[in-house]
């Protein structure tokens, strides 16, 4: 199981509290993607919110956070890192530093 | 009737303002979606319980929430707003081809029949409709899509389609208003599109004749007129007599006819409100006096309104959205202003009185007379 931690906001609109467990069934190795997948599977109203709906690609102000490296920009197909795989690190999602 | 409700979307949130058919005390109740932008949320014509909100953010996009109970409960429903077929471009402020992204849903507005039926008006401009309360939207897609359309370009605020009419008299008869292209009318439930800005007079184009790229800030109508619409302009107050064929200036006598929102009294056709600002680049009351302007004679003659209004020092600005009116007897009029305030006169607007001072900007504001 990955442990995902989600921003205030998605967190409400998921109605969950804490870290949420998400597993990401093979085959393949789990990457961003899938994990992505994932977790909009399992919390639809999250669909549009961290990623574009049609074009996949992350939205701007959100980043991805995992042992302390940033993966905003990491290829989405690539392995996530073995501690996230693991359940040791979790895999955050945050909104990035931005006013208003 | 056992109360009113008025609903607010602010830049940090949902309130629900309720009060008994005196309008005397209100209570009020929120945030609701506390720290969202909420362009707007309104209600059924067809069912006060059945709600639906405009919820967005530069973080985490567009959310619908509706509620089917009041706003004791919300539901995330769909929000996917995907332009059908071929996207293509508009035009961008420095007029090269930009292709259509959907930002944000600026306005919707219930069916007056049925409560799962809604339309949304979207930046980039584009008009949807779901027929399954929110679950599913569609585009209409022979508005984007209008000949003109490859010409609109956005205003400040951007392209955003923010008005929608669904007239009460003619089946199938819809109005839209976007900023900066026009205002568009179908008689066929969207399935084409008539720009009906003929009477304009837009001195930020060289043409003022174009068919499009005027900056339309609201239209209203009254429902026992349906033919009969007034528009704030970006500049300008006008009417139509004639369903938006044809419009002419009834600024008459007013500070500026700059300003965002205009609204008809429930019971008076001829009644409308206005809220003059002072120009484009200066969006506060002229003289810092808050002044809502009523015409009983559907324009050109203007009185102010400013008992219980601020009357110095006031440099707030009133968005499109922003005024609303019950159906009440005298008739409520509602405003909420960049300040916070949401204010309201239960005497068609002799007397003016807040409801609640310190809210977050006030973007939308919608009132429902609860049976």
């Amino acid at each position: 199981m990955i442990r995902v931690v989600l921003p205030a906001h998605l967190k409400t609109l998921a109605r969950v509290t804490g870290e949420v467990r998400i597993e990401v069934a093979g085959p393949g190795p789990a990457t961003q993607r899938r994990l992505l997948d994932a977790i909009e599977a399992r919390y639809p109203m999250l669909l549009g919110t961290i990623r574009d709906r049609h074009s996949g690609e992350r939205r701007a102000f959100v980043r991805f956070y995992a042992c302390e490296e940033d993966l905003s920009n990491a290829a989405p197909d690539i392995p996530l890192p073995e501690r996230v795989v693991a359940g040791e690190e979790p895999f955050i999602v945050l909104g990035a530093m931005a006013g208003g | 009737m056992t109360g009113v409700r008025v609903l607010v979307g602010t830049r940090k949130g949902a309130f629900l303002l309720t009060s008994d058919g005196s309008r005397d005390d209100w209570t009020v109740d929120g945030p609701h979606f506390g720290g969202w932008e909420i362009f707007h949320l309104t209600g059924s014509p067809a069912d006060p319980d059945r709600l639906y909100v405009s919820q967005s953010g530069g973080w985490f996009g567009q959310v619908i929430q509706r509620s089917d109970d009041g706003g004791r409960s919300w539901s995330t429903v769909g929000n996917d707003f995907a332009y059908a077929g071929d996207v293509g471009d508009h035009l961008w402020y420095d007029g090269t081809p930009r292709p259509w992204e959907f930002k944000r849903i600026w306005h919707l507005e219930p069916s007056r029949d049925d409560p799962d039926t809604v339309y949304a008006g979207a930046e980039d401009a584009a008009l949807y409709v779901s027929a399954d309360g929110g679950g599913k939207w569609t585009e209409l897609t022979a508005l984007r899509t209008h000949p003109s359309g490859s010409s609109w370009q956005p205003g400040a605020g951007g392209l955003c389609l923010h008005t929608i009419i669904l007239d009460p008299a003619h089946q199938g008869r819809i109005y839209v208003a976007i900023s900066a292209a026009g205002a568009f009318r179908s008689d066929d439930a969207g399935a084409s599109w008539l720009p009906i800005n003929k009477g304009l007079r837009s001195g930020e184009i060289p043409d003022q004749d174009s068919e499009v790229g005027h900056c339309v800030h609201h239209i209203t109508q009254h429902p026992s007129r349906p033919d009969t619409l007034f528009m704030q302009k970006h500049w300008d107050v006008l009417r139509s007599d004639d369903a938006g064929a044809n419009w002419r200036e009834v600024s008459g006598n007013l500070p500026s006819d700059f300003g965002f929102p205009i609204a008809v009294h429930a019971h008076e056709p001829e009644t409308i409100y206005v809220v003059p600002i002072k120009s484009d680049s200066e969006h506060y009351p002229p003289e810092g006096r808050l002044r809502v302007y009523r015409s009983r004679t559907g324009g050109d003659e203007w009185e102010p309104l400013t008992s219980g209004l601020p009357q110095s020092d006031c440099y707030v600005n009133v968005l499109r959205d922003a005024m609303a009116v019950d159906t009440l007897d005298p008739c409520g009029i509602y405003f909420g202003t960049s300040g916070g305030q949401v204010y309201h006169s239960a005497d068609g607007g002799d007397n003016w009185a807040p409801i609640v001072r310190d809210l977050p900007p006030v973007l939308s504001v919608e009132v429902q007379v609860l049976p």
